[in-house]
C-alpha cells in the first residue's frame, strides 16, 4: 500500500504527460462544425448570372447539393477550381456562394477558370456566409435532400479528400429517401 | 537594477495591452456601450485565433463587430447574441468555454488537482512526524 502511494506522483506525472503528448497531435487550424445534422440557415440571394434568379433553400430541396463558399480575390478557390468541375461532370448539383467579391471579377474568373455552379448567390456584405458560420473561402457544405447539412469541409479540397471522404459522403446521400 | 527594469516593463506590458473596439466606429449609448466592449471580449476572432474580437484586425472579425454592435443596437441581450453565434461557430467561439458536461474535467481539475495535492501533503507530513 505505501509502495503504491509512493508510486503516485510518478503516475500522476505519466498521466500529465499522456495528457499534453495528446495536446501536441490536436491541430488549432481544425475547427468544429457547428450546424452538422441541422437544417441549412437560411440564404436568399440574387444570383451572379442572371438578376432574375434567386438562389433560396428551395433549391436544396429534393436532391443531394453542394454549396462552395468562392471570390475570385481567393487564391486556394483557384487551385481546387479542377476538382469542383470534376464534382460537376459526376453531375452532383453544386451551388456557389460568391463571398465579398466584385461581380465583374467573379464573372470574369468563373469565364477563366470554369463555372462548375447551377446557381451562384451573391453576398457582397457577407452576412449570409456569417449566417452559415463561414469562417473564410474556400469552404463546402455538403447538403442532403431535405436541406440539412450534413458534412463541411473548411480549406482547400485536395483529390483524397474529394475521394475519401467527399464521394462516399454524397452517395451515401443519395441513397436515402426524398 | 536592468533586469528590475525589463521584468517592470514585461509586466506593464502584459497588462497594458487591454484592446477597446473603437466607440468611434460604434457609437452606443453608455448603458449599451459597456455591453457592447463586454462581448467584444467574449468572443474569438476565427480566422487569427488567441485574439478576442477587439483585438482583431481581420476582416471576419470586423463583421463580427458590427453584427454584435447591430444586436446590441436592436436590444438583444448578452445571452441571446451568444446563442446566434455559437449556434453557428460552435463553442469555439467563446474566449471562455462553457460549464457543462463536456467541460466538467477542464474546469474541475484544478480544483481536483489541489484537493489530491492538499491530501498528499498532509500525509507527507503526519508520516515525517510519527518517524521523528
Amino acid at each position: 500500500m505505501k509502495k503504491l502511494l509512493s508510486l503516485t506522483p510518478l503516475l500522476l506525472f505519466a498521466l500529465l504527460i499522456v495528457f499534453l503528448w495528446r495536446g501536441l497531435s490536436l491541430d488549432p487550424k481544425k475547427i468544429p462544425t457547428a450546424f452538422l445534422e441541422k437544417e441549412a440557415p437560411t440564404i436568399q440571394l440574387t444570383d451572379l448570372l442572371s438578376q432574375q434568379t434567386t438562389l433560396s433553400n428551395q433549391d436544396f430541396q429534393g436532391h443531394v447539393s453542394l454549396l462552395n463558399v468562392w471570390a475570385s480575390w481567393c487564391e486556394s478557390c483557384r487551385q481546387e477550381q479542377a476538382l469542383l468541375l470534376q464534382l460537376q461532370a459526376k453531375h452532383f448539383i453544386l451551388y456557389g456562394l460568391n463571398y465579398k467579391d466584385q461581380d465583374a471579377n467573379a464573372i470574369d474568373w468563373l469565364k477563366q477558370f470554369g463555372n462548375p455552379y447551377q446557381k451562384i448567390g451573391v453576398d457582397r456584405a457577407g452576412s449570409t456566409a456569417i449566417n452559415w458560420g463561414v469562417y473564410g473561402t474556400p469552404e463546402l457544405f455538403i447538403i442532403d435532400k431535405h436541406g440539412r447539412i450534413r458534412g463541411k469541409q473548411i480549406g482547400i479540397l485536395t483529390q483524397s479528400i474529394i475521394n475519401e471522404s467527399i464521394i462516399p459522403l454524397l452517395q451515401k446521400l443519395e441513397k436515402e429517401p426524398a | 537594477m536592468r533586469a528590475v527594469l525589463a521584468l517592470f516593463l514585461c509586466i506593464s506590458l502584459f497588462f497594458g495591452g487591454h484592446a477597446k473596439a473603437s466607440t468611434d466606429l460604434y457609437p452606443l449609448p453608455p448603458a449599451k456601450e459597456k455591453q457592447f466592449q463586454g462581448l467584444m471580449h467574449q468572443f474569438r476572432c476565427l480566422v487569427c485565433q488567441n485574439q478576442d474580437l477587439a483585438d482583431s484586425n481581420a476582416d471576419l472579425a470586423a463583421d463580427l463587430r458590427g453584427l454584435i454592435y447591430e444586436r446590441v443596437l436592436a436590444g438583444q441581450s448578452d445571452e441571446e447574441i451568444k446563442t446566434y453565434l455559437t449556434d453557428r461557430y460552435g463553442d469555439f467561439v467563446l474566449y471562455q468555454p462553457e460549464f457543462k458536461p463536456a467541460t466538467w474535467i477542464l474546469w474541475m481539475m484544478p480544483v481536483a488537482l489541489l484537493v489530491l495535492a492538499a491530501i498528499g501533503f498532509y500525509y507527507f507530513v503526519n508520516q515525517r512526524k510519527i518517524s521523528a
